[in-house]
């Protein structure tokens, strides 16, 4: 069989476990209760795949890696995520800058990031890696779901009230360029296609494209000219946020190193 | 989650009056109704006062759930596995999840959501008080599963049997998911225990900040409790609170001797005659003070839901306007 190179095992779950710790950060401060327990949902989806995805790369590792090792125990530039997904839930600040949490940044993140795995995983769930396209297919019928979601939020936004179109176009403006980084395949990505247990992500850009357009022109948002900067964090070259979220996230388990929870 | 017995009065509470004696026909079937051991449904003709007390009763309930979920939710990010870290999730979305069906079951009473989060927000409305204590390590997150929310079902299985349809049927889910807590919170503690010396200090450390807050929340002494006696005349409560308070301390005893803890009450013995466990004095004053708003925690519980439902009123205003377009959008497509 076919394997992924742990390192794009490890790039997936990245992004999952950082998107989700991202996303749990509304757990009992959501707009109303129904969307709170939308977004636990959301979250509690993207922590499982990312436990799915780093038991598969601990079990390819061998030795005493396990999935919370690569969770708690790696340093920020050894993650492998988007940086798209480890921004803050506002809009763009320094890293050590407080600010309240904007749920427009929070939804057009989750919608351009979803919309880019729902392809994704797509493609993946047809991988000659069969234990990874169990997983996608898995992550395949959540993403879908958390894409839905997002849509209908950035719709209900931009077609909402003046302050809603406001905030959503300012998050859009914000986190668009970071999708720059996308398409741009990363070593590993490209290790990934050659064993033939990947496709390549610039083969999804026109169907996510679509995606966009379409909701886009339902919310009445105008999609954001790019150029420049192109972000790296897939690299392990991240903002200055990550190392904030990885440094909370981590701070018990490595207080206690070798403990069992 | 948790509710601290119900019978702590708030500013809706204090205008309830004694329920007068049955004169009517509609008041002479209800005590028919109750004195059957039915139910009563939302479209049922039913006293004033009764009403009253279940809109104050399960909004509190409600509220508890809501205000119960910053506690342990203060956890969420730093859990320590992300085994953890998804089941605490589940747990705090769950209590969200029995908010609302509560307000739901408040709803079917007239009263609605808006107005019972009005009476929160302003601090008419009552919360259950162990929510106004600080988490301050990891080990909270297990002791509140086993502790509090085991207090918590000592207080709500009776309430599945409670005479109001709607409330009874949602507190049958509510402690299934109850139980389930209490178990993960007790499995947590019990692999902790079972770990580092400075996990074990973590644990036993919890208890002892939460065992006395745990047996507060049946709330006072029968002979100090103004709501109960109504309450039980009209099914709403089933149990007394110092019968619930001694079930809950039996049962925990044994929990406490398994997991390898010391409760932290040098009086606390078997009574052979009594055939239950004494136990020492609870700091009632604490306790008020706590309910009256003077806890360690009480403000940042309350203005932090202020805050988060303050801040959401945009999304809210934008869904609101979105659906008017739409059906306005609708309206023009049908002439």
């Amino acid at each position: 069989m076919s394997k992924a190179p742990v390192d794009y095992l490890l790039q997936l779950a990245d992004n999952a476990v950082v998107l989700g710790q991202r996303n749990a950060e509304w757990c009992g401060h959501g707009p109303i209760l129904e969307e709170d327990i939308a977004l636990a949902n959301v979250s509690l989806d993207l922590i499982g795949q990312a436990r799915l995805l780093y038991q598969l790369a601990a079990a390819r590792i061998g030795g005493d890696a396990t999935e919370d090792k690569l969770a708690y125990f790696r340093d920020p530039a050894e993650f492998r995520n988007y940086t798209l997904v480890e921004l803050p839930n506002h809009g763009a600040l320094v890293g050590y800058a407080a600010a309240d949490m904007d749920y427009a940044t929070t939804i057009v993140r989750n919608f351009l990031y979803s919309a880019l795995m729902a392809l994704q995983w797509e493609a993946l769930a047809n991988s000659a890696d069969e234990e990874l396209a169990a997983i996608a297919a898995k992550s395949l019928k959540e993403t879908r779901y958390h894409l839905h979601h997002a849509a209908d939020w950035v719709v209900r936004f931009g077609d909402g009230t003046e302050e809603s179109h406001r905030r959503a176009q300012a998050a859009l403006d914000h986190l668009y360029r970071y999708t720059e980084e996308f398409w741009t395949p990363s070593a590993t990505e490209d290790a990934a296609v050659a064993a033939g247990v990947a496709v390549d992500v610039r083969s999804l850009r026109a169907g996510w494209d679509a995606l966009l357009a379409e909701t886009l022109a339902d919310a009445t948002l105008v999609r954001p000219e790019v150029r420049g900067y192109v972000p790296e964090g897939k690299h392990g070259l991240h903002s200055e946020h990550l190392s904030y979220l990885l440094g909370e996230m981590q701070s018990l388990a490595r207080a206690h190193p070798g403990a069992t929870w | 989650m948790y509710t601290q017995a119900m019978d702590i009065p708030d500013e809706s509470g204090k205008k309830l009056a004694a329920v007068p004696p049955a004169h009517s026909e509609q008041e002479a079937a209800f005590e028919a109704r109750i004195d059957a051991d039915g139910r009563i449904e939302p479209q049922d003709w039913m006293p004033e006062a009764y009403r009253k007390t279940l809109v104050r009763q399960i909004s509190q309930h409600a509220h508890s759930e809501i205000i119960g979920m910053l506690p342990e939710g203060n956890w969420i990010s730093r859990a320590p596995s992300l085994k953890r870290k998804a089941i605490l999730i589940a747990k705090v979305q769950d209590e969200g999840g029995h908010g609302l069906y509560l307000y739901s079951a408040a709803e079917t009473l007239g009263t609605s959501r808006d107005e019972m989060l009005e009476g929160l927000h302003s601090g008419k409305a009552k919360y259950s008080s162990i929510f106004n204590y600080p988490t301050l390590s990891w080990a909270d997150v297990g002791v509140i599963g086993w502790l509090v929310d085991g207090a918590a079902i000592m207080n709500q299985v009776p309430l599945c049997r409670c005479s109001y349809g709607p409330y009874s049927r949602a507190m049958i889910r509510v402690c299934k998911e109850e139980s389930f807590h209490q178990r993960q919170g007790y499995e947590a503690l019990l692999v902790m225990m079972k770990g580092t010396e400075e996990q074990k200090a973590m644990v036993q450390d919890a208890v002892n900040r939460w065992w006395w807050k745990c047996l507060a929340m049946f709330g006072p002494p029968d002979a100090d409790s103004p709501h109960s006696a109504q309450g039980m005349r009209w099914g709403i409560k089933r149990v007394s609170n110092d019968e619930l308070r001694q079930k809950f301390i039996d049962a925990t005893v044994v929990q406490a001797r398994v997991l390898g803890v010391t409760l932290p009450d040098p009086d606390l013995k078997w009574n052979e005659a009594r055939g239950h466990h004494d136990y020492g004095q609870i700091d009632w004053q604490e306790f008020w003070n706590t309910v009256e708003g003077n806890g360690p925690c009480n403000k940042e519980r309350l203005s932090t839901r202020v805050k988060a439902h303050e801040d959401g009123q945009w999304v809210r205003d934008a869904a609101q306007a979105y659906a008017s377009k739409q059906k306005e959008r609708a309206s023009k497509e049908a002439a």
